[in-house]
């Protein structure tokens, strides 16, 4: 495949990693979070930790919008679904989300529930189109990346006039969710998240551009280097920190040049601002409640708002208790580390948010990189 | 099969639908598999008419398998629900190194369905058997109300027999014995989802539905009792097929990425819809454990047969507790190579 394999291609991941190997200090710990699961996903589908040295080591980031949101608005979705005239739609990988009382949306839809799988906004449209008695409404979750798009398919509800459409807006934002991760208030008996600097997100970045992380690289003195998808990205960029960090330096800089601006696409902003606004605060699974981090549709808009539509008062609902998925979120454990961890928790059957999507930091390991716990705990029994 | 020589105007097998008559047992149901499937199988067991079919087997111990196929779309490109029946199970008799030796077959039909697809469906399976040189010797027809089933399910069960000497089976993989793949993966499930009419890609690919006793018998002919087991990754892929042999076997599994054959076609479209063709089915490849010593006369005996030509040796079986299946990836870094968790795609065979 042109324009991929160039991207995978080993023997150039080989030779970087030497030059990493050879940069970085000996004596000297590097901690990185990659902030999206699309870097997660390619970190361990590639099996790339086992082209960096020992003492450079990836925390996986909060960046998967499935994970993230919380199990109270499964819920309201799901309420939504079970009226005899709605009929949602939601991308596939929400189905299996469990919600509260064992119930999930690939259950309700078993237990009668309309709900159907659409693989963009604009089916949803169609499916609005095509069947005027049902009141189709579109879950729309994800970070900027997928915000303009559900902007568009509401423009388009509003041009065509269509009175049985709305969407339920779940829309959340990077920056604020990054500046939370820095931000955030020392555990007992783990101490402070160490993250000395990001992997910034790649598709999210081609719309928001480079500028928006300059405030939280600069007051936390944390280096940024936004990286595309591929694994020879995230090599690079790997390397790019260590430069960084061996300069003392802690500035944005810019891998995935191909695909992102310092301004980001400015047209789909204006999009996004012509229908959405900030909400006062939103609740992230793992995170808690992260104030101005959310995205609701503006007045003018009203009409199109599932949740107005519907009346929508979303109940908060706890995660199981021995869940660790708000420690590893923040870094500040391993996904083995967590005892539902291949027990009670797998993809199959997930627990709690980093299993629920392929993407996700739990789900990433027990897919592709389980296989290192048992050679890890040999090798520590043996040292010990 | 009962069919009596009664005089009755032809089907209208360009025009005309099932309907519940042409599964009630009377003369419209007598018709139907006559005029239908008798017409696409012909041979003498079948001809005889009875509700079963009388034979003599050759010696040795006898293989048989059932599979049902619920596919949608009925037709594909590179093949029709027909031709998969028949190559599917004769691919599952064939994988205990079997020769296989006759078919039965069970049509469920959806009232409604066109008479001239149905018509189609058992020329392509009647073809199909011909190609394989075995007989479709015995069969059922029902129909179901429209909204009971789609279209047509098809269930077909097969027997063969296996030469004396040889003993394959699942649990018979050891470490250090050497795994050998037929040739490119995850054509089948590609081709098929292009059909599927909310996707709407295009693309050249075929499915690689076929039968590959012949296949299985230059294989055996070479290498015979060093061969520990075969298996077809059908659904599930090829990942599914390591996992199930490393947990029936007790063993697990080293294999290396860059040495899989993966169309580039196929790769384009699995990047497109975020699939790992590791996990994409087939339905005309196979793989093989063999012992270590019989790896070059073996894929000298499989390049040598056109459903071999690309046949490559792919990793090992391992010492392993946990069983796991690993892979090292093409960009030189480890992963798992895991059973496909959460949705499979619907309805592929």
């Amino acid at each position: 495949m042109r324009y991929i394999d160039e991207y995978r291609d080993g023997a150039l991941a080989r030779a970087i990693a030497v030059t990493i190997a050879r940069e970085a200090v000996p004596d000297r710990r590097y901690q990185f979070m990659e902030f999206c699961g699309g870097h997660t996903h390619a970190i361990s589908r590639y099996g790339i930790e086992d082209l960096l040295p020992a003492n450079i080591q990836m925390v996986h980031g909060p960046g998967c919008p499935v994970c993230v949101l919380p199990v109270g608005r499964i819920d309201d979705a799901i309420r939504m679904a079970m009226r005899p005239e709605v009929t949602l739609c939601t991308y596939a990988d929400l189905l299996r989300v469990p919600a509260s009382g064992d119930t999930s949306l690939l259950k309700a839809r078993a237990a009668g529930a309309d709900i159907r799988m659409v693989y963009s906004t604009l089916d949803a449209i169609r499916l609005a189109e095509a069947e005027p008695d049902r009141e189709v409404v579109f879950f729309a979750i994800g970070f900027e990346t997928t915000t303009p798009p559900t902007a568009i398919a509401i423009r388009q509800a509003r041009k065509k006039r269509l009175t049985n459409f709305s969407v339920f807006c779940n829309h959340v934002l990077t920056p604020p969710a990054i500046r939370a991760i820095l931000d955030s208030p020392e555990v007992p008996g783990l101490g402070r998240v160490r993250v000395d600097g990001f992997v910034g997100p790649a598709h999210v970045s081609t719309v928001i551009g480079t500028l928006p992380y300059d405030s939280v690289a600069a007051e936390f003195e944390k280096p940024v280097v936004i990286a595309g998808f591929e694994p020879l990205d995230v090599v690079q960029a790997i390397l790019m920190l260590v430069r960084q960090m061996n300069e003392g330096r802690h500035d944005v800089e810019n891998q995935y040049i191909r695909a992102v601006t310092a301004q980001g696409n400015l047209i789909a902003q204006r999009e996004i601002a012509e229908i959405f606004e900030v909400r006062a605060s939103f609740e992230w699974r793992g995170l808690g409640e992260l104030p101005a981090s959310a995205l609701r549709f503006r007045e003018s808009y009203a009409d199109l708002d599932a949740e107005r539509r519907f009346v929508i008062e979303t109940i908060p609902a706890a995660d199981n208790p021995a869940c660790e998925c708000a420690t590893i979120l923040r870094g500040l454990k391993k996904p083995a580390q967590c005892k539902l961890f291949g027990t009670l928790c797998s993809p199959e059957t997930p627990m709690g948010p980093c299993m629920v999507s392929p993407e996700g930091a739990c789900a990433a390991h027990w897919t592709y990189g389980r296989f290192r716990d048992k050679a890890k705990i040999d090798a520590e029994k043996a040292i010990a | 099969m009962t069919a009596s020589r009664l005089r009755t105007r032809k089907l209208d097998l360009r025009s005309g639908r099932v309907d519940l008559s042409h599964g009630a047992g009377g003369r419209a149901m007598t018709q139907l598999i006559k005029d239908v499937f008798l017409e696409a199988f012909t041979n003498p067991l079948l001809d005889q008419g009875n509700d079963q079919a009388a034979f003599n087997v050759p010696g040795g111990r006898m293989v048989m398998s059932t599979d049902a196929y619920v596919i949608s779309p009925l037709f594909f490109p590179g093949g029709d629900i027909g031709s998969l029946a028949v190559h599917g199970t004769i691919n599952d008799v064939a994988m205990a190194g079997a020769r296989p030796l006759h078919l039965a077959v069970s049509f469920i039909l959806e009232e409604g369905f066109p008479l001239a697809d149905l018509q189609k469906i058992a020329n392509s399976m009647g073809n199909a058997a011909r190609d394989a040189k075995i007989t479709i010797v015995t069969g059922d027809t029902k129909v179901v109300e429209r909204g009971k089933a789609d279209g047509v399910f098809i269930s077909t069960t097969g027997i063969g027999v296996v030469p004396p000497g040889l003993d394959l089976s699942g649990d018979r993989a050891r470490p250090g014995d050497q795994v050998i793949l037929s040739g490119s993966i995850g054509d089948h499930g590609v081709a098929v989802m292009s059909k599927r009419s909310n996707l709407g890609f295009e693309t050249e690919i075929q499915s690689d539905s076929a039968a590959l006793h012949e296949l299985v018998f230059a294989m055996v002919d070479a290498v015979g009792p060093s061969l520990r087991l075969m298996r077809d990754p059908t659904r599930g892929g090829l990942a599914a097929t390591l996992n199930e042999i490393s947990q029936q076997s007790g063993v697990g599994f080293s294999i290396n990425e860059s040495t899989i054959p993966v169309r580039p076609e196929v790769a384009a479209a699995c990047e497109l819809l975020g699939l790992d063709p590791l996990n994409v089915a087939n339905e005309g490849k196979l793989i093989a454990v063999v012992a270590p010593e019989a790896v070059e006369a073996l894929l000298a005996a499989m390049r040598g047969h056109p459903l071999g030509r690309d046949a490559a040796l792919i990793g090992a079986a391992t010492q392993d507790d946990q069983h796991f299946v690993q892979m090292t990836t093409s960009f030189g870094g480890g992963r798992i190579v895991d059973w496909l968790s959460g949705e499979q795609l619907p309805r592929i065979c």
